[in-house]
């Protein structure tokens, strides 16, 4: 059998709402959180970085877990704001935990997908003996553009994984993929921001290729959505994951407790990883769960798990992510948050 | 700091590795050749628990060159469980909200950058324990 056996998150402390940014471009907040339902997000403080945020929510994963972090065969990352451009996340993060120098590492960049991808590298491998135990990680300080849509949802937050065969909460039961060329995001070299195709990221893009992993994978394990007790999918933002559920068959209470956006905004590379931990916090023993990630470019991964009576027995080892998410904020204002960002222009 | 003492100190920057006597059983951080207590040589090298209590602290308005973007901020010293005290920064609070015998918990954070081309120096800093 081959699972999860710990998973952990971290999410900074500051928020900012999206009054505080419609305030400063012009725009109608209202139209946001109607519109995309998005209220508030999250913002990594001056000393938090892709690094720091993946090694804090490895060691909640660790802690439900119970592996010794020597134990750990490779260390996978996924993001698209990796601290260096070229030096590795993922050996800060084995040596912070202790599992150097016996462990492999790699930085993983699939816009939004990176972290499901190190969960899918990491399952395989597992499956295949290859190693013993992997630790998967999704985390990014996203960027958005000063005045961009995206500046009302790109948000910061980490989710990480131990996946095993020992110690299981949720049995991977299946694992399907869907891939094409399609560009309707990037970031190119030396770029500070992303750009997109504005609509295109929509119905060619996130619904084309969510639709498309989560349809394989349903014909795959002969599966249809109603058997599902859960169902988590990569959420830009908080619309587009709740009109893809609902066109695809997918009842609210499936997709509620996974459905975090509204109020932490697109974390990128952890969204739908956070998603998954926060219905871990939530789910009971023996149910089934759905997680489809999204990223452009384009693709998406899709996971079936299943949940162990274990996951009752570690859950409260770490912080839950509605603990995280919902108490001990600070709420900042568009120049703060600018400056914690480095979106102004200083003296050299 | 120089790269090679960064890259030097990462067990105690990171891990919070300290050197346990082997002769009089106390835990020295940073771990040392000699111990100061008994005079011993000889060490077990164990993780500190990170969970401690605030016994002192100042703030800090005016910094040193590359902590000025993080003013106003507290630096304090802290007992831990371990029975080691040590002085951290302390960070993701209203420094002015802070209190001595306030319970704090070790983070994985920056420290401080070699500019906008250097590397980035990781380390253990100090947050309120309020279980996030």
């Amino acid at each position: 059998m081959v699972g999860i056996s710990g998973y952990g998150t971290q999410i900074p402390r500051y928020r900012i709402k999206v009054e505080e940014i419609a305030k400063v471009w012009g725009t109608d907040a209202p139209a946001y959180r109607r519109g995309m339902n998005l209220n508030e997000k999250s913002v990594p403080a001056p000393d938090e970085d892709v690094g720091t945020l993946s090694v804090n929510a490895a060691y909640n994963a660790l802690a439900r877990s119970g592996i010794a972090p020597k134990d750990i065969g490779a260390v996978y990352v996924g993001s698209e704001s990796h601290p260096y451009a070229v030096k590795p996340t993922g050996t800060m993060v084995a040596e912070a935990i202790g599992a150097c120098p016996h462990v492999h590492t790699a930085s993983l960049e699939f816009a939004c997908k990176a972290g499901t991808e190190g969960m899918f590298i990491g399952t395989q491998m597992v499956q295949a003996g290859r190693v013993a135990n992997v630790l998967a990680i999704g985390a990014d300080t996203s960027q958005g553009a000063p005045g961009d849509a995206l500046e009302y949802s790109a948000a910061a937050g980490a989710a990480a994984f131990v996946i095993s065969t020992k110690n299981i909460v949720a049995e991977l039961l299946d694992t399907d993929c869907y891939m094409t060329d399609t560009p309707d995001f990037w970031r190119r070299p030396y770029s500070h921001y992303p750009a997109h195709g504005g609509r295109f990221t929509g119905e060619p893009a996130y619904f084309k290729h969510v639709e498309g992993a989560t349809n394989a994978m349903l014909a795959r394990a002969k599966m249809k959505p109603s058997d599902f007790d859960y169902v988590i999918f990569h959420q830009p933002n908080g619309k587009f994951p709740v009109v893809v559920a609902k066109k695809l068959g997918f009842k609210e209470p499936q997709y509620r407790h996974g459905l975090l956006t509204p109020v932490l905004g697109n974390t990128y590379s952890g969204s739908s990883p956070l998603g998954l931990a926060a219905t871990l916090d939530e789910a009971k023993p023996g149910q089934l769960i759905l997680l489809v990630s999204y990223g452009s470019g384009a693709g998406s991964d899709a996971f079936i798990f299943k949940t162990t009576k274990r996951l009752l027995e570690v859950r409260d080892l770490a912080p839950r992510v509605r603990k995280q998410l919902d108490e001990h904020k600070y709420y900042l204002e568009y120049g703060q948050y600018a400056k914690n960002r480095g979106k102004i222009l200083r003296a050299e | 700091m120089s790269i090679p003492r960064h890259w030097r100190e990462i067990p105690r920057r990171y891990r919070l590795e300290a050197g346990k006597c082997k002769k009089c059983k106390v835990i020295n951080f940073p771990s040392r050749l000699v111990c100061p207590e008994c005079g011993g040589k000889t060490f077990e090298t164990v993780k500190l628990s990170g969970k401690g209590k605030l016994d002192t602290f100042t703030i800090i308005r005016v910094a040193p060159e590359g902590f000025g973007d993080e003013v106003p901020y507290a630096v304090g010293i802290i007992d831990l469980k371990d029975g080691v005290r040590l002085m951290a920064q302390i960070t993701d609070c209203d420094p002015t909200t802070l209190k001595t015998g306030d319970k704090l918990v070790a983070k994985f954070r920056k420290v401080q950058e070699d500019g906008k081309n250097g590397i980035i120096k990781y380390g253990y800093k100090f947050v309120p324990d309020v279980g996030v």
